[in-house]
């Protein structure tokens, strides 16, 4: 996994690609507290969305949760295969289970999330 | 988890088997151990087990405690032989109009040494303590005694086309065979794991299978031996979550989802658990009525083109029109669909209805379904 995965609170991960843009996907802790994955809702692509905003919902046999933005943006991509093989989420989240894109509008926003170490911390400290 | 959740003697087991602790009914129990999905194929396929023990035990003991349950339960009482079981509801008729206060399980026992008659309820977690409330209320001053004995005793259901086959591995040949026979809605006692235990062939899956009831003390040794004798052939131990599901597919109704206080039983498809001729249960005369008049919304099931599934209160439209309300809703495995349970006018009851459940301000497709969504081949007599 990159170094260079920056993660919120409400366990999505943002990694910084080429030319301005960000990948978007969730935490391995996300999908194994979440188990038994049925249904994925997407934003459209241009949707222009604001840090904390809902930008999709991922749903399992028991609960519906929703997708946070973890930066403020442009959706400029969304991982379309994902819903019809949501068990990509559980095998590569960091990887092949990435969700959409985001042009942010301000790439300094990263530097307020967690990184890997203090976000282990706070999923380590909550109950299962 | 505040520390005044009930356990069931089954607490530490679920604990050190992964299970994930929830807040139900004010019981400390286990949603799901790994996956629901995979707990609920288990138990379609081979077996899965349940820790039942937060359901209420009841004891109703004395020479008066057949005719005095005939006078409070839906049901019939009176003609229940030994070792039968019938499903009722339990109204009170202490407000007006009269309310259902749970739907349970009446068992005739063997009589006592001294013939007087033993019977036994099974009420919900839920409910347990107004039940007991308003039964105390109605005991005579003599002729009849009742025992809550919920926390003496761990209740364990083990469903499923294999379930059958795992407990009589744990019984004498003699009670495995009196097991392996005994009809649905039919009781008997045996010793299961070297614990003696009441068991009857009932369950809440629409699987074969049966439910054990046993000391508190030996709940977790008669867990383990199941557990043991059932992994090889693919039982799993299953949580709340998986029971949901089940009954769901199922089409079986849930006391606080599509039974509720003021719900006509007959709206719902429980015209069976109600014995209404001649009969003088609390609120008979107002169920009688409301069989005749057949109005107001009925049960049905709704299957979903998506796999998003509506849950419970979403609305649920034709065109433009509200004509009902989701009572329970979920993915289920064996189906691979959403389904719901909802309450609709009669007028969009029919089957083939297409209909739109409201899921977070958005319709998401449906069409009306008969129940159950799921139905396990049955074994020819």
């Amino acid at each position: 996994m990159a170094a260079d995965l920056k993660f919120a609170k409400t366990h999505e991960w943002i990694r910084p690609e080429a030319e301005g843009v960000a990948t978007v996907g969730i935490s391995a802790y996300a999908v194994e507290a979440l188990t038994d994955l049925v249904f994925m809702q997407l934003p459209p692509v241009g949707k222009r969305v604001k840090a904390g905003e809902s930008i999709g919902e991922i749903e399992s046999v028991k609960a519906v949760s929703d997708l946070y933005a973890p930066v403020s943006g442009e959706i400029v991509a969304v991982n379309e295969s994902l819903p019809g093989s949501l068990e990509t989420l559980g095998k590569d989240p960091y990887g092949e289970g990435w969700i959409v894109r985001i042009k942010p509008d301000d790439l300094a926003e990263l530097s307020g999330l967690l990184d890997r170490a203090a976000y282990d911390a706070l999923v380590g400290s909550q109950p299962h | 988890m505040p520390p005044t959740l009930l356990e069931t003697p089954l607490a530490a087991w679920h604990v050190a088997h992964g299970g994930r602790m929830v807040d139900f009914a004010g019981w400390r129990m286990p949603v799901q151990y790994a996956s629901i999905v995979d707990e609920h194929l288990a138990t379609r396929r081979a077996a899965g087990m349940f820790d039942v023990s937060h359901m209420g035990r009841l004891a109703v003991r004395g020479r008066d405690a057949v005719a005095w349950l005939e006078s409070l339960l839906t049901r019939r009482v009176a003609d229940i032989d030994v070792g039968r079981v019938r499903y009722t509801l339990v109204t009170s008729d202490a407000v007006a109009p009269p309310v259902v206060l749970d739907d349970a399980l009446v068992s005739r026992e063997a009589d006592a040494a001294d013939g007087s008659p033993r019977l036994a309820l099974v009420v919900n977690a839920s409910n347990r303590e107004r039940v007991v409330a308003w039964l105390s209320s109605r005991l005579p001053r003599a002729g009849v005694s009742f025992e809550d004995y919920t926390f003496a005793t761990g209740m364990i259901a083990v469903q499923g086309p294999s379930a059958i086959g795992v407990v009589g591995r744990l019984c004498s040949e003699a009670d495995a065979e009196r097991i392996a026979n005994l009809g649905n809605y039919r009781a008997t006692t045996a010793v299961v794991a070297g614990h003696p235990a009441a068991v009857s062939r009932t369950g809440y899956t629409g699987e074969d299978g049966v439910e054990l009831v046993v000391a508190a003390d030996a709940a977790t040794a008669v867990w383990e031996a199941v557990y043991a004798a059932g992994a090889p052939l693919g039982l799993l131990a299953c949580g709340l979550g998986a029971r949901d599901t089940l009954r769901l597919e199922a089409g079986m109704p849930l006391y606080g989802h599509e039974l509720r206080e003021d719900t006509d039983p007959c709206a719902i498809g429980l015209d069976l658990a109600m014995n209404l001729d001649g009969r003088s249960f609390p609120g008979a005369s107002h169920y009688a009525a409301l069989r005749e008049r057949r109005s107001g919304r009925t049960r049905v099931g709704l299957r979903f083109e998506s796999k998003r599934a509506a849950r419970e209160g979403d609305v649920v439209m034709r065109g433009d029109r509200v004509v009902g309300v989701v009572t329970s809703g979920s993915f289920v495995p064996t189906v691979g669909a959403a389904v719901a349970m909802a309450m609709v006018d009669r007028d969009a009851a029919a089957s083939g209805t297409a209909l739109d459940a409201v899921i977070r301000d958005t319709r998401s497709p449906a069409i009306v379904t008969p129940l159950p969504f799921y139905q396990r081949e049955r074994r020819r007599a």
